[in-house]
Parts: C-alpha cells; sequence; structure tokens
C-alpha cells in the first residue's frame, strides 16, 4: 500500500505545470459526453411531439425554450429550427473535441517532457560509478520505452476509462427516467462483457510477452548474422544461417497466427454478445412501446444512448488489464529517480588549484573487485609537470579518476590534497572545472567540430577555436573535411579516426585553459612526428599549469619534472628522467628498449 | 536518403508485393467474401431496427416478433462467424507475408556481396529485414480487408437509402465529396507534422545513448547542465511539434463529427416528415447518415498509411533488387551448385596455392586504384603478413582472396585456375576466417564450434581445442561446451572467444587461413596462448595474417606494407628494416607498446 502511494506521488511530481491542462481536457470530454447526450433528446422531441402529436412531459425550462421559437406546431412546419438545434449542439461538441484534443495533447506532452527532462538532467548528475554499474541498453530503455508506457497510461487509458465512466454515468441518467426496465435490461449484460475482456485481455498479455521475446530471439538472429557475415561466408555457412532464419521465423509466425486465433474469437464472442444485448433493447424497446411504456421518441432516443455505450463498454476491459502495465514502468523509472545523485559536503570549498598536488597513502578498490591501488602517495608541485610510466592495467588511469572526483576515496584510504585542501571537501563542479583530462578514447558529441571544441565555454570565438586547433594540429585536419569547422562529427556525419578525435579531445580542453591539466594516453593514436609538435606546442601553452601526462611512451614523458613508474597499482620508482634511466629498475629497461636500436637482440630479450 | 524516396513508384508501389500476396490469394479472397459479409450485417442492422419501429411500433403489433428474434439472432451469430474469419485471415495473411517478406529479404542477404555490407550499416540493413516488412504485412491484410468493409458498407447504405428516398440521399451524399476535399487538404500537413515528430523523437533518443554514454566526458567537462539545457530545447520542440500536431488532429476530428452532425440534420430537416409516416425508416436514415462518415475517414487513415508504407516498400524492393558484385556464372552453378545448395560430388580438392596475375583493383563505390598490376604467388603452405596503419586498407587482398570482392582487372588463381571458374562456397569451405573481434553466434560453444564443420566429432573437436590451448577454458566451465556463450558471445572474455573462434576454423580444415589479429588488450598469458595458437594454426597451410604482433610479423615468409590503401614496401622482416622506409618506422612504433607491456609483466 504504502508503495503504491508512492508510485502515484511520482507522476504527481511529473505532473507539474500540466494538471490543468488535464482537468481541461477531463472537463472538456464531459462537455462532449453531455453534448452526446443531447442529440437523442432532439430527435425524441422530434418524432414525439413535433412530428407526430403525443404530449410528453418536458420539465418547464424545455417548454420555455419550445415556446420561444413558437410552440410545437410551427417547429413542425419550420423543422429546420430542429435541425438549427442538432447544428448548434454540433458546434458545442466538435468545438470542445478540439480542446480536448489540444489539452489532453498538450498534457500528456508536457508530462512526457517533464519526465525525459528529469531524468536526463538526473542521470546527468548521478555519480559516475552509478554509470559504470548499470547498463547503458537497459537505461536508455527506461528513458524511451518505459516513459512512453506512462504517457500512454496517463494519456489514453487514463483519459478514455475517466471519458466512459462519464459517459455511463450520464447514459444511465438520462435513460432511467425513461425507462428503468429497460436500463436494467440494457445494463444487465454489460458486466459480462467487461469482466470477458478484461479476462481476456490480461491472458493475452501473456501471449504478446512470447510474440515480443520470440520477435527479439529472430531480430537477434538477423543482427548476428549480419555482422558476422565475413564468418558466415567464410565457412559458407549461407544454406544453414537460411534454414536456421526461417525455422524461428515460422516459430514466431507460428506463435502470432495462434494468437491470432484466440483474439479472432475474443473479438466475434463480443460482437455476439454486445449484438445480443442490442437486440435485447430493441425488441424489449418495442415491447413496451406497444404497451404504451415508452414513447416512440423515447424508444428511439434509447437504443441511440444504447449505441454509444456498446464500444466503449467493450474498451473498457481492455483498458483495465492495460493499466497494469504502467505500475511497471514507473518503479522501472522510480529506480533512476531514486538513485541518488552526486553531492558536495554542506560546507564544501573552493580553494585555489594551483597548488601542490599530493597523493598521501591512497588505497582503492572499485565495487566488488581487488584493490587496484596500493598505498599510493607521492606529490608534484604546482605548475610543474609529472609524468606517469605504466603498463595495461597498472592502475594509472584510476589515479586520475580520483583525482577529478569521478569517484570518491573511502573513508582510511588515504587521501588526495590540492593546495592543502583535501579534495573530499572541494566542490565537485569547481574542481573538475579546473581539472582539464583528455582520455585515451575519447568521446565527441554529435555536433560540429567547432562545437566540439567550444563545448566548455558558450562566450567562445571562432578565432579561439582556431587557435585551440591549431595548437593541438587538428587545423589541417579540419580544412581538408568538406565543411571545415561546421563538419558534423559521428553517426550523421564524419567518422574521425583514433588519433583525429584525440586531438580534437585535446583542442576541446585547452579552450578551458586550466591549471590542472591531465593528458590519460591521450596520444597514443598519435604517429611519433605529430605527438612531438603536440607536445611542444602545449609546453609553450601551459607554463603556469600543473600538467600529467600518462604515456607509455618514454619520449612523451621524459621532460617532466618528475616521473612515476606505476605497476600494479604500486609505485615502483620515482624521480626524474636521468635519474631514473640509470636506476636499474623498470625505466630503465624500458628506456633502453625505446630508445635504443632496432637491433634483433634487443627486441627479443624485451618482447618474448 | 530523401533523394533515393523521391523517384516514386506507381500505384505506391503495392506491385511489388503482389507476387508475395499469390500464394495466398484463396485466403484473401476468403477474407474479402467474409468482409463482405460483416459489412453486409452492418447494413442489416439499421433494416431491422426499421422494421420493429414501422411494424411492431406503429403497427401494434407482435404477431412476427418469433420469427423476428429468429432473424435477429441469425444475423448477430452469422457477423460474429464472419468476423472470425475475416479477423483470423487477415492476421493470418499479415504475419504469413511478413515471414515471406523477411526470409526473402534475409535470404537474398545470403548472396550479396560485400560492397553492399561495406556501403551499408548493419543497423540499417537490419531494419530492412525486420522493420520495413512488418509495415508491409499490415497493409496488405488489415488495411485491405478494413477496406473491403468500409467501402462495401458506404456503398450498401448509399443503394439501402437510394431505395428508399432518393431524394434525400443525394443531400446526404453530398457531403461526402466535400469532406473528402477538406481531408485531402489536411492530409498533407498531418503526414508532414507526424514525420517532424518522429524525427525529433529519434533525436531525443539519441541525446539519451549520448548523454550515458558520454557521461564519463561530461561529467570530466563539467557540461551536465549545458547538456541539460541543450536536451531541454530539444523536449520544448517535441512539445511544440506535438501540439501543432493536435491542433491539426483535433480540427480533423471536429470536422469529421461536425459532417456527421450536418448528415443528421439534414435527414431531420428535410427527412422528418418522413417519421410522420414511418417512424422506422426515419431513423435508419439517421444511422446511416451518420455511419456514412467512418468509410471517409477509413478512406483518409488509408491514404496516408499508404503513403508511409510506400517508402518501406521501396526499401525493401531496393534490397532485393540488389545484385552481388560478386556472382557465379550459370555455367558454374551447373556444375558445382549454388550459395544455397552445393553439389559437393563435383567439388574437386583445393591444394591452396594462390597467384596474383596482373590483378589492378578499385573498390566498387571507390573512385581509385588501390592495386594496379599487383603480381604475387603464394604458393601453398606459404605465410605472409600484411601490415600498416588501422583504416589503411589492410583487408584489400584478403577480401580478394577470399572472393569477397573480384579483381577489376586481371585474375586471381587458385590452384592454378581462374576463381570464378568454380563456385564461391568451393572457396570458402577452404578459407577458415579468424577474426580480429571475434565474432561467436548465440547458442552453445559445441554449437559455434561446428559452425565451419557440422560433421567434426567430438575426437575432432577435443583435439582442436587442445592445439589451441582453448581445453583449459573449457574445463573450467560447468557445463563444458554444452556452455551458453551469449548473444554475440558476451557470457565470455574477449581472449576466450579469441581462441574458441581459433578452435572453430581448425575444426574447419581449412587449406588457407586468413587471420585478423586482434589489436584488443588481453592478460599476458591468454596473449601467449594466443600466440602460440596462432603459430600452432597457420603450421601446413596457406595463411594470410593482417598482423599486429611482432613475432607474426618476424616470422612471416613476406610481408605487405599497406599505406594509404596501397602496398608501398614488400619483403621480409630484416630486408625491411634495413630499407629504413615506413616498415621500419611503423615497427618502431608499434614496438614500443609491445615493450613496455613486455617489461612490466
Amino acid at each position: 500500500m504504502e508503495n503504491k502511494a508512492k508510485k502515484r506521488n511520482i507522476i504527481w511530481e511529473f505532473l507539474h505545470g500540466c494538471r490543468a491542462m488535464f482537468l481541461l481536457s477531463i472537463f472538456s470530454a464531459g462537455i462532449m459526453a453531455l453534448a452526446d447526450m443531447i442529440n437523442p433528446q432532439i430527435i425524441r422531441m422530434a418524432v414525439d411531439n413535433v412530428i407526430g402529436e403525443s404530449s410528453s412531459e418536458y420539465s418547464a425550462s424545455v417548454m420555455k425554450i419550445v415556446n420561444y421559437f413558437g410552440g410545437f406546431e410551427y417547429l413542425h412546419r419550420n423543422l429546420w429550427i430542429m435541425a438549427l438545434a442538432v447544428i448548434i449542439v454540433a458546434v458545442i461538441k466538435v468545438a470542445f473535441e478540439y480542446i480536448f484534443r489540444v489539452s489532453n495533447t498538450k498534457a500528456s506532452e508536457t508530462l512526457v517532457k517533464n519526465m525525459r527532462d528529469s531524468l536526463f538532467k538526473h542521470i546527468e548528475h548521478l555519480p559516475f560509478s552509478w554509470h559504470m554499474n548499470n547498463r547503458t541498453g537497459d537505461i536508455i530503455q527506461r528513458c524511451t520505452s518505459d516513459i512512453d508506457t506512462v504517457k500512454n497510461f496517463v494519456s489514453e487509458q487514463l483519459t478514455s476509462v475517466i471519458r466512459i465512466i462519464i459517459l455511463l454515468v450520464m447514459a444511465v441518467s438520462f435513460m432511467l427516467p425513461m425507462d428503468i426496465l429497460l436500463t436494467v435490461i440494457a445494463f444487465a449484460p454489460m458486466p459480462v462483457i467487461i469482466t470477458y475482456s478484461f479476462m481476456f485481455h490480461k491472458r493475452i498479455g501473456k501471449g504478446f510477452i512470447k510474440c515480443d521475446e520470440s520477435e527479439g530471439v529472430l531480430s537477434a538472429m538477423a543482427q548476428e548474422n549480419l555482422t558476422g557475415v565475413r564468418v558466415v561466408r567464410s565457412f559458407g555457412r549461407e544454406r544453414y544461417e537460411k534454414d536456421r532464419f526461417e525455422k524461428h521465423n515460422e516459430e514466431y509466425t507460428g506463435l502470432w497466427v495462434s494468437l491470432g486465433k484466440i483474439m479472432s474469437r475474443f473479438w466475434s464472442t463480443s460482437d455476439i454478445l454486445s449484438g445480443i444485448q442490442v437486440m435485447l433493447v430493441v425488441i424489449f424497446g418495442a415491447f413496451f412501446c406497444i404497451r404504451g411504456r415508452m414513447s416512440t421518441g423515447e424508444y428511439i432516443a434509447f437504443i441511440s444512448y444504447n449505441a454509444m455505450l456498446v464500444w466503449p463498454i467493450r474498451q473498457l476491459g481492455r483498458m483495465i488489464s492495460e493499466m497494469s502495465k504502467a505500475g511497471v514502468s514507473v518503479s522501472r523509472i522510480r529506480y533512476i529517480m531514486d538513485s541518488e545523485v552526486e553531492s558536495d559536503k554542506p560546507d564544501a570549498v573552493k580553494p585555489p588549484m594551483n597548488g601542490d598536488i599530493v597523493f598521501d597513502n591512497v588505497n582503492f578498490a572499485y565495487e566488488n573487485c581487488p584493490q587496484v591501488l596500493h598505498d599510493i602517495s607521492f606529490s608534484m608541485k604546482g605548475g610543474t609537470t609529472l609524468g606517469i610510466l605504466g603498463g595495461t592495467g597498472s592502475g594509472k588511469s584510476t589515479l586520475m579518476l580520483l583525482l577529478d572526483k569521478l569517484y570518491d576515496l573511502k573513508e582510511g584510504c588515504g587521501k588526495i590534497t590540492i593546495g592543502g585542501v583535501d579534495i573530499a571537501d572541494i566542490q565537485s563542479d569547481y574542481l573538475r572545472s579546473n581539472i582539464g583530462m583528455v582520455l585515451q578514447e575519447p568521446y565527441l558529441f554529435s555536433r560540429t567540430i567547432a562545437e566540439n571544441i567550444g563545448i566548455t565555454r558558450t562566450d567562445i570565438t571562432l578565432s579561439e577555436i582556431r587557435e585551440a586547433a591549431r595548437t593541438a594540429c587538428m587545423e589541417d585536419t579540419i580544412a581538408d573535411f568538406g565543411k571545415g569547422y561546421e563538419t558534423f562529427v559521428g553517426e550523421r556525419g564524419v567518422t574521425l579516426s583514433g588519433g583525429q578525435k584525440q586531438r580534437t579531445a585535446i583542442a576541446r580542453i585547452l579552450t578551458q585553459n586550466t591549471p590542472i591539466m591531465i593528458f590519460d594516453d591521450s596520444l597514443s593514436a598519435v604517429d611519433t612526428e605529430t605527438d612531438e609538435k603536440i607536445r611542444t606546442a602545449l609546453e609553450k601553452h601551459f607554463r603556469n599549469s600543473s600538467v600529467i601526462l600518462i604515456s607509455h611512451r618514454i619520449t612523451t614523458i621524459s621532460k617532466a619534472d618528475k616521473i612515476i613508474v606505476l605497476d600494479k597499482g604500486r609505485i615502483a620508482e620515482q624521480g626524474t628522467h636521468e635519474e631514473l634511466k640509470k636506476a636499474g629498475g623498470i625505466y630503465q629497461k624500458i628506456y633502453e628498449i625505446q630508445s635504443g636500436n632496432n637491433s634483433d637482440n634487443t627486441i627479443r630479450e624485451g618482447v618474448v | 536518403m530523401d533523394k533515393n524516396d523521391k523517384h516514386t513508384l506507381p500505384f505506391f508501389g503495392i506491385g511489388k508485393i503482389l507476387p508475395y500476396m499469390k500464394k495466398y490469394r484463396i485466403i484473401i479472397t476468403a477474407m474479402i467474401i467474409c468482409g463482405l459479409g460483416g459489412s453486409l450485417t452492418d447494413i442489416l442492422f439499421p433494416i431491422y431496427q426499421r422494421y420493429a419501429l414501422n411494424h411492431f411500433v406503429g403497427d401494434m403489433t407482435l404477431d412476427t416478433l418469433p420469427f423476428f428474434i429468429g432473424i435477429y439472432v441469425v444475423t448477430v451469430v452469422f457477423a460474429g462467424i464472419v468476423n472470425y474469419i475475416s479477423c483470423f485471415h487477415a492476421m493470418k495473411i499479415e504475419v504469413s507475408i511478413n515471414r515471406d517478406l523477411r526470409n526473402a529479404a534475409f535470404s537474398h542477404l545470403q548472396t550479396l556481396s560485400f560492397s553492399y555490407y561495406n556501403q551499408n550499416s548493419v543497423g540499417y540493413i537490419h531494419s530492412r529485414v525486420m522493420s520495413d516488412t512488418a509495415r508491409i504485412g499490415t497493409l496488405v491484410s488489415w488495411r485491405m480487408m478494413d477496406g473491403v468493409w468500409h467501402l462495401s458498407y458506404l456503398a450498401g447504405s448509399i443503394i439501402v437509402m437510394f431505395a428508399v428516398n432518393p431524394k434525400l440521399t443525394v443531400l446526404v451524399v453530398l457531403i461526402v465529396p466535400f469532406l473528402i476535399l477538406l481531408f485531402a487538404l489536411f492530409q498533407k500537413r498531418l503526414i508532414r507534422v507526424n514525420r517532424q515528430i518522429r524525427d525529433i523523437n529519434s533525436t531525443i533518443t539519441g541525446n539519451f545513448n549520448e548523454g550515458i554514454t558520454g557521461a564519463k566526458t561530461i561529467k570530466t567537462l563539467v557540461i551536465e547542465d549545458k547538456m541539460s539545457r541543450h536536451f531541454i530545447k530539444d523536449t520544448d520542440n517535441m512539445l511544440t511539434k506535438s501540439v501543432h500536431g493536435a491542433h491539426l488532429r483535433g480540427l480533423f476530428a471536429s470536422t469529421m463529427h461536425f459532417a456527421s452532425s450536418c448528415a443528421l440534420a439534414i435527414v431531420l430537416w428535410r427527412g422528418g416528415y418522413i417519421a410522420e409516416s414511418e417512424v422506422g425508416t426515419f431513423s435508419m436514415f439517421m444511422s446511416y447518415a451518420q455511419g456514412m462518415m467512418e468509410p471517409v475517414r477509413w478512406l483518409v487513415d488509408c491514404i496516408s498509411d499508404l503513403i508511409t508504407t510506400q517508402v518501406n516498400i521501396e526499401r525493401f524492393s531496393r534490397l532485393m533488387e540488389t545484385e552481388s558484385d560478386v556472382t557465379d556464372s550459370p555455367e558454374v552453378i551447373e556444375k558445382y551448385g549454388d550459395n544455397f545448395n552445393p553439389k559437393k560430388d563435383n567439388w574437386e580438392e583445393i591444394k591452396g596455392d594462390i597467384e596474383f596475375v596482373d590483378v589492378s583493383f578499385m573498390y566498387p563505390d571507390g573512385d581509385e586504384y588501390v592495386l594496379t598490376n599487383f603480381n604475387l604467388k603464394i604458393p601453398f603452405g606459404m605465410n605472409i603478413a600484411i601490415v600498416g596503419e588501422t583504416g589503411a586498407g589492410k583487408s584489400t587482398l584478403v577480401n580478394l582472396i577470399c572472393r569477397f570482392f573480384e579483381p577489376t582487372l586481371g585474375q586471381i588463381l587458385i590452384d592454378g585456375r581462374d576463381a570464378r571458374e568454380r563456385s564461391q562456397l568451393w572457396l570458402h569451405s577452404a578459407i577458415g576466417y579468424v577474426l580480429q573481434s571475434p565474432h561467436l553466434f548465440s547458442g552453445t560453444i559445441r554449437e559455434n564450434l561446428l559452425y565451419g564443420n557440422p560433421y567434426a566429432t567430438d575426437e575432432d573437436i577435443c583435439e582442436a581445442l587442445k592445439l589451441v590451448s582453448a581445453d583449459e577454458v573449457i574445463a573450467k566451465l560447468e557445463k563444458g561446451l554444452d556452455s551458453d556463450v551469449g548473444e554475440g558471445g558476451e557470457l565470455l572474455s574477449t581472449g576466450e572467444k579469441q581462441l574458441i573462434s581459433f578452435a572453430r576454423a581448425i575444426i574447419a580444415k581449412p587449406k588457407i587461413i586468413i587471420l585478423d589479429e586482434a589489436t584488443a588488450s588481453v592478460d599476458t598469458i591468454t596473449e601467449q596462448r594466443i600466440q602460440s595458437a596462432i603459430d600452432t594454426i597457420i603450421k601446413g597451410r596457406t595463411s594470410i595474417v593482417i598482423a599486429h604482433r611482432l613475432s607474426t610479423i618476424q616470422n612471416a615468409d613476406l610481408i605487405l606494407v599497406v599505406r594509404d590503401g596501397k602496398i608501398v614496401e614488400q619483403g621480409k622482416h630484416d630486408e625491411l628494416l634495413a630499407k629504413k622506409g615506413y616498415y621500419n618506422s611503423l615497427y618502431t612504433h608499434q614496438y614500443e607498446d609491445e615493450a613496455i607491456n613486455s617489461v612490466f609483466s
């Protein structure tokens, strides 16, 4: 129960800004239903009093209107007035129908927008570890199809159910005064129809899930065949693939056919049921007419009301059974909204960031994983350059994730300070916007090159972007693209090579001009010459920044003021290039291999 | 895309689908007949009502009541039965045609050459097979049945009305052309706005994708808020466009309902006098006049549906009309069989000699020769390594040897005869291909191992696994060979997948082996295992290796160095090094990376 209350709350929050619209749409639906109720009354009066000579009783106000138009006699001679009444009612109805459609869409699309906006914003502010622990495809599904399900729930199912109920209530209130017994007869089969439809849709839901799953398998099969086309062809397995696909395709089709059989049976059964219901009303109504219990006009009106109910009643069962799906989607969305976003300590500070960076006895392990960093302690003076050398999996990238507060250090696992301030006490956004980091496999956004380079700033000029691109040796490459800086990157545009991506990412942080710069193996895909050129340009550019260079190329880091050699999560050596190259450790070995000649001896010694 | 969509097919492209419908002409006919039956009952009910009013109420008698009930019940049951048959058949036709279209697309794709795969992304091709086909099936079943139903109802009700009162009928029917004209105006704008909404929607999905996969970068750049603002711009746009669409749809629906009320008003105004003598006839007219608008709406829906589905039909038929660049000649198929039905009895044993004779080659979508007058003899057992940077065009030679592409000029000889003299399948059955990123199919390990040779025995499998030392990988798994590998092999590590794919290649007992080496980083032990596995499988075979590993390069009988799509140097390792050319620098670069990892391990 408590859970249910919570579920409602989150939708209620998302409904912010569109509640009035929803009320308007429901109100319009009410007016529409009311208008629908009036037409049969006009017909009834026309048949009974205007054309016929029966003398049904009408309320005083109705008689007032009739008399205003000159009484039944006059109306008989001027039937156009009755027709005009139908038109006027129609105008009111369609006006509200229009309002209903627009306000309903406005409300539900605002709801969707609210959901999407808050989800997106929330996701962006979730900690990095959350992103690592959750699968991209799954999150995207929650953000797309689950939102659609909730939207349909509110805008279609809920609205329809409300509309149907309004319609039912009104129809009953118009039908009852005409003939109680006939109303009872008309409504008697309805619970059966609704229950039958509800039960059916509940059951058929499972069939749909089965079909969906089967389609998923078939789709995956096609996907695998297409991505593995080289394997298929080179093993000459076209026939096998074709047979396999066709076999499953047949199974999938078979599922639908049997589902189709059940559905058709349901449709035709409920057709018969509602057909019988209509027949009951027609026959008993005629019977009552003859008996004088009701007038001809009332009989026609009654049949009209009854006809209005047939479809909604049949739909009601489906709506109710489909509404249960929404609950699952809401809880899937809640999962994201309930995850805690990153937050700073209440008294987080913004100290100057050009001070010394100190790692003090840092130990770190990813969740449910063995420890990756062991007792890391080192310091670098502000404005100097630090080189980090390490093999694959040595933990060098983890160090930088910690410095950027993408992961937090646990209590008692050491600390990291910048200018003497523990980074745990520094505002995350402030810290990160003062650290420019280029990753080994940089991520570019699907926008133009210029937008990608200038993405961190709003006030950037094209000449600044050009300047950054020049420093990152990207200028000529960009010029080669058809549209220069306006070239679109990614899915809809040019695919950049690894080296080009790295250089674009470097240009991107150049525009940030931060006091701390990290290059995490970010020149690995650039050839040696360009690497050299970029480094020289960077040195000029960042004389005052603290620069951390991570690489497995000695030439990249040899000029650093200090070098750390990281091996399996521990610091193996530290010092300057001059010191380390003679220290007789790992660094010296690598130095000798990399700087040395390419004689076969060294290679064999080094590699095999 | 838009350019291609412009040259439209006549009749919304339905002609292209007719051949697929032919098979189902009997049940389609049954569906149509039952649909007509259904609409007949819809026409009958107002007539019954007329009778009840005119006869029972008007004449104040119940003399024919049992008969009336009988007829009514029979009609209701009849309606139930024909509805059942027509709905079930429509469903069956829909899914059957979808199935046939999917099968046709899928098997056609199995014969298309690699140039098609290079020019179209997997996602694009995939939606040709899965999405386009689905929409087409719906069109030719439900739309058709609805059409039969609605149009016959329209015709039937007009006929009945006309028989009773021609003058009033003409007045009422006059509304229809007006409505159609009005809707024609709406429809274009509706289609446009719907397309815009779909486009924005996919942009938003793309934004989610970017916001989630790019989370790390977004955080390091501290542009969360900027991304959110950007996102909100798109959702704002979505809201505006949707509301715009709602205005149009609202106008549309309102006009519809207004027209139906107008019809009612006309009946009341010009036909009210009928009620004086025959109330039933009057009430029947009202029912028909209002019911007539539904077919009109169907017509409008149907046209917009035809227009959108036309695009699917065009895409589908374009796929089916794409011809493979590489085809076997009729004589070859006659002798050796085609891709699906090989005649293995006629297949010669393959030896494994390959020779390029004056080969010039240009990719079908390229504009420059990447090979000119290339000559190379690869006798059986020779080991060739191809090196070069990523994207330099190292796959070209492999593509030619595998006959994934054919030379523009010159010929490639397999065992001394032009490759085109034998079937593709003949050649492919002799080639083992191991990919850079190993591609496993979902299923068990055994199924994957048997992929290249379904007749291999358990001993063959064990032997192959041992050769590449993948037997330990299997031993670790609870279910051994019958363990599931997951979609794309995701339940195994990269290294494990690599070893399994080696074993798979060996089990196929190929004479020629093509190896696209991985650059992906695997742990040192796996790395060594993979290395020794490579040494094992290239032994006693003609092998072409797209090389990244230094030892593979050094031991190769011949190294081809590729740069910007062309072969710039060739020779043995020592000769090339001594040249101090491009190979030398490439090697040095490559070497630094390996050096550091070797020292650390």
